[in-house]
Formats: C-alpha cells, sequence, structure tokens
C-alpha cells in the first residue's frame, strides 16, 4: 500500500493557512471598507469629528464626542459593577458553595447568558427603569446628588431611562459571561496550590486574592475583556434604556446615547451621503476602541509578568 | 494489629483515628505516637492511607465536605480534630510540603515572606532576615540569593521543591508534614533533601510519607507500615527493617509483596 503523505501534508497545510490568513483578510477588509465608507465624513470634519458635541442632520453637522462618551461610560458603569459581583459568584462557586448547589447555580449563570439581548433591553425599558426612577433615583439625588465634586454625577429629574440605567442593564449582560470565564479558570488552579497556601494558615480569602488570583490573571482579564468587548458594542439593549438623546450632561441620571444604538436607531434614517458617512465612521471609532482595549490589556498582562518576576 | 507502642514525649498522639471519604472508610482505628525531633516515616502501598493519615494533622482533609475524621490527634494536650480554635492557627503550627512542589505565583522572597506576612508584621530589615534564614535552613540560599526578585517558578523541580521546604519552615512550625517529597526529583535533588531533614529533626518534628522505602530506612527514626487503612506495624526504624513483628511488614519491605 502506497500513501503519499507528503502531499497529504502539503494540502493540509495549505488548507490551515488558508483559513488563518482568511480570518486575517476579512478584518483588512473590514477595516478598509470602513476607511472608505466613512472617507466623506473625514473628508468633511477631520479630527474635530472626535471632540464635536453636535450631531444635527439638518445642518448636516456631526461629531462623535456624545456617543463616544456614552459608549465609554455606560461600559465603565457596566464594568465597575460586573466584576466585582462576578468574582464573587466564581469565588462562591468553586470555593464556597455546597457541592449539590454547584449545578444548578451555575446553570442559571449560564442561562443569563442565553438571554437574547432584546429582552433585557424591553425589561430594562418596561420594568426596571420605572422601579429605578421611582425608588432608586430619587435616594440617589438626595443622598450623592447633593456632596460636592461626584454631586454633578448624580442630578437632574429622575427619568429612569439614562447612562446609569443603561450601565446596570448591561452589567446584567456581562455578568455571566465574566462569571463563567473565572469559575473555569478557578476550576484549573492545581488543589495542591491552594492546599500549600491553606497550610501555611491562610484563610480562603488569602488564598484566593494572594494565590488563586496571580495564577489565574490571564484568563481573569481575558473574561473581563471579553465581557467589556460586548459591553461597548451591546446595541439592542442599550437603544432601548439609553434615552437616545445626541446631548452631553455630567449626570449619569441623563439620557444619552451609544455608537452601537446611534447607530442602529439611525441608519435607516440617514439621508444623504454624508449622514451615512459620519454614521460609518462611528462605526470605525467602535472598532478602533475596542482594538484600543485588547492592546491595553496584552500591556496589562505584560506588567503584571513584570511585576511577578522575571522567568528565565 | 498489636497494642499501641506509647512513647515517652510525643508530639502527637493519634488514638482510633478513623477517616471517610464519604462513606470509604480509609483509616481504621489507627493509633501510633509521633516523637518529638525525630523523623517518622509511613510506608505501605498507593491507598494504603498513609497520606490520608498526614493530611489530618492539620485537618486539610476539610477543605472537601465529604471527607471527615473521628478519634483523636492530640498535640500538646489538645485534640486538634475538635479543636474549635481557629483552624489557620493550627495549620501555622503544622506545615506541609506536598508531592509536587507548589511554589506560589510570585516572587522568590515573596513566595517564602507569604506566609510569615500571615501572622507577624515585620518590619523590612526582619523580613529580610527571615527569607534569609529560611532559604539557608533548606540548602537553597545560595543558589537564589542573587535573583530573589525573580519568579518562583523560574526555578529547577528540586529547587521549587526546596523553595516549598523553606516557605514551610519560615513560619516557624513545630511539626513539618512531608507528602512524598521526592517523588519527582532526580535522585541528586532527592539526596539534599534527605540531607535537609536530617538537619530540621534537630528543630523540628518530622513526619514523611514516602514511597521509598530505602529512604524511609535512611532518613527515619521510626516507621510505620500501613496497609488498606490499618496501621499494620509501628516502631523504631531499625526494628521495623531488621527485625519486623509482623509477617506482612516484612513481605512489604523485602518486595515479597502482592
Amino acid at each position: 500500500m502506497t500513501r503519499n503523505n507528503a502531499l497529504m501534508d502539503a494540502i493540509f497545510r495549505n488548507v490551515t493557512r488558508f483559513f488563518a490568513f482568511g480570518v486575517f483578510s476579512l478584518l483588512a477588509a473590514i477595516l478598509v471598507s470602513l476607511l472608505i465608507g466613512s472617507s466623506l465624513s473625514i473628508e468633511k470634519f477631520g479630527a474635530a469629528f472626535l471632540w464635536n458635541d453636535n450631531w444635527d442632520p439638518v445642518q448636516e453637522d456631526f461629531g462623535a464626542l456624545v456617543p463616544i462618551y456614552g459608549t465609554l461610560v455606560t461600559s465603565a458603569i457596566a464594568m465597575a459593577i460586573a466584576i466585582p459581583v462576578s468574582f464573587g459568584i466564581a469565588l462562591f462557586l468553586t470555593e464556597l458553595s455546597p457541592p449539590w448547589l454547584r449545578r444548578p447555580l451555575g446553570t442559571a449563570i449560564e442561562m443569563l447568558a442565553a438571554i437574547p439581548s432584546i429582552i433585557y433591553g424591553m425589561w430594562g425599558l418596561f420594568v426596571f427603569a420605572p422601579l429605578f426612577q421611582e425608588h432608586v433615583q430619587p435616594l440617589l439625588i438626595d443622598s450623592l446628588g447633593e456632596l460636592p465634586g461626584i454631586g454633578a454625577l448624580f442630578q437632574g429629574p429622575p427619568m429612569g431611562i439614562g447612562m446609569l440605567t443603561a450601565g446596570i442593564i448591561l452589567a446584567v449582560m456581562v455578568i455571566p459571561f465574566i462569571t463563567a470565564v473565572m469559575r473555569d479558570v478557578f476550576d484549573l488552579v492545581p488543589p495542591l496550590l491552594k492546599e500549600s497556601a491553606y497550610g501555611l494558615g491562610a484563610t480562603t480569602w488569602e488564598v484566593t486574592w494572594r494565590v488563586v488570583l496571580p495564577y489565574t490573571k490571564v484568563g481573569v482579564i481575558g473574561g473581563v475583556m471579553l465581557g467589556l468587548g460586548r459591553a461597548l458594542g451591546e446595541t439592542m439593549a442599550i437603544t432601548f434604556v439609553i434615552g437616545n438623546a445626541h446631548r452631553l450632561s455630567a449626570s449619569l441620571l441623563a439620557p444619552g446615547n451609544s455608537i452601537a444604538s446611534a447607530l442602529a436607531n439611525e441608519f435607516t434614517e440617514a439621508v444623504g451621503d454624508l449622514y451615512t458617512s459620519a454614521l460609518i465612521e462611528l462605526g470605525l471609532i467602535l472598532f478602533l476602541i475596542t482594538t484600543v482595549v485588547l492592546a491595553c490589556s496584552k500591556l496589562l498582562l505584560m506588567q503584571l509578568a513584570k511585576q511577578e518576576g522575571a522567568r528565565t | 494489629m498489636g497494642t499501641v507502642q506509647e512513647l515517652d514525649k510525643p508530639k502527637l498522639r493519634v488514638r482510633d483515628l478513623d477517616f471517610y471519604y464519604g462513606s470509604f472508610q480509609a483509616l481504621k482505628k489507627v493509633s501510633l505516637d509521633v516523637a518529638e525531633n525525630q523523623v517518622t516515616a509511613f510506608i505501605g502501598p498507593s491507598g494504603c492511607g498513609k497520606s490520608t493519615l498526614l493530611r489530618t494533622f492539620n485537618r486539610m482533609f476539610e477543605l472537601y465536605p465529604e471527607q471527615r475524621a473521628t478519634g483523636e490527634v492530640v498535640m500538646d494536650g489538645e485534640n486538634l480534630l475538635t479543636s474549635k480554635r481557629d483552624v489557620s492557627l493550627i495549620r501555622a503550627k503544622i506545615g506541609m510540603v506536598f508531592q509536587k512542589a507548589t511554589p506560589f505565583p510570585m516572587s522568590i522572597y515573596d513566595n517564602i515572606a507569604f506566609g510569615v506576612r500571615l501572622f507577624e508584621r515585620l518590619p523590612k530589615g526582619q523580613m529580610e532576615e527571615r527569607v534569609e534564614w529560611a532559604l539557608q535552613k533548606a540548602a537553597l540560599w545560595e543558589e537564589v540569593k542573587d535573583k530573589l526578585s525573580q519568579s518562583g517558578a523560574s526555578l529547577s523541580g528540586g529547587q521549587q521543591q526546596r523553595l516549598c521546604i523553606a516557605r514551610g519552615v519560615a513560619v516557624k512550625p513545630q511539626v513539618l508534614l512531608l507528602d512524598e517529597p521526592c517523588s519527582a526529583l532526580d535522585p541528586i535533588s532527592t539526596a539534599k533533601i534527605e540531607e535537609l531533614i536530617e538537619e530540621l529533626k534537630n528543630e523540628y518534628t518530622v513526619v514523611i510519607v514516602t514511597h521509598n522505602m530505602q529512604q524511609a530506612a535512611r532518613i527515619s527514626d521510626y516507621t510505620a507500615y500501613m496497609y488498606l487503612g490499618d496501621l499494620v506495624e509501628f516502631g523504631e526504624t531499625d526494628q521495623i527493617f531488621l527485625k519486623p513483628k509482623e509477617q506482612a511488614t516484612e513481605d512489604y519491605i523485602t518486595g515479597r509483596f502482592g
């Protein structure tokens, strides 16, 4: 029996290479088409597009500041809530929960991830926002809103919808992703490593904070980035609750806009080449923001590796 | 199983110790004394319960809800198994080193300082002295003194295991439990660690679980032979290896086992 091993290997190698480069060229193609699509807007507004807070389809004067700000702020709120909560859930599931509770609880968390985002949006608009408006926002305005400095973040009328609401809904949406990744990487920590720390007399918290977390930091940061990527690009749920107002306001309770929801809302009604082009430029900016976030996470990991001590 | 051979001044007194993994009984009424400042070795085939016995001494099994132990493990007049004291205080007194080296994901210096920081708040100078002292004890200082800020994971396997011993020594425990500390090491590293155990017994009570009978004969003062959860024979190492009382012990140490 003769086999043409060399030929098979060559075919296999080239097919896999084709797939790998296919992804790469797809990425390049998307970037190029975004650039071409937005060229009109880039020529007209230049770099000022980034810090112009005006968005006036009638006068055809477009600036991206409001949606950029809305995207970053809602994602920051979401992360500020989701990271500690996910860490707590993952810690409970892997270290503290009785075994019979682990599976149902883990499944419930995973189910949260399976809920379509439009349902989160509807729930946010019809259920969460009214409750938030009636019970929580007045409280925030009366307490935190009175403080100097951060008070500015919690002022204005309680409207229910707004950037804070959007951030909280986003947090609920990304918690299952971050939790799932954290739980999986915590499970990978060798039991002996944990026992070594317990053996020295460390408490569960000390073992988790000082040993498990440093050991799993690459995975944990990966999970956080996965959540952040989703938060930055989330469209439907945010469109429901953010208010879609092209207005820059200091208060988190005020309605704002995010890049993704501006795109979703306005593409159908965009008349004129410049309007469309400005929207495409918004998309390009979102693309760049996620790229920068990814690059920052890589830098963070390199920095952490340095702190731990060089591996020779 | 004979009567318990009582020692004059035991560091640990184990009486009627039963241990269960769920419904499986892994230790059956084990009773023995661990002599102070001596090396006690537990030998026996895999699954005989020798590691399990070791893990009851610092209540490590409590991390796993389906494992439980009944009986007595008495140290300094207190039954450790029923002690109401914070378990982390007990573990700080009874250090443990495992089969595989488990350096923490931090620098060599921090690996040693980690345990110390849990219980003592030392100024920088004293902490540095303590780290050096512990590394000296583990015969590792000369090899790592110029690279204390490097990752513990950058060391060789034998060095990592000595780092773990240094880490255990640094908190100044009274008892050191070694669970097959040389099973993953080459002969030269093994020899270094055996030398080290000889040294350590001047200040610590050492209990070692080992698969290697020559090792038990070389380094221990007392040996316990266990089989299927029973303590078959316990006595001075010379007696166990030269004139075992039980036929089963003789069969095992002469290699006529199974």
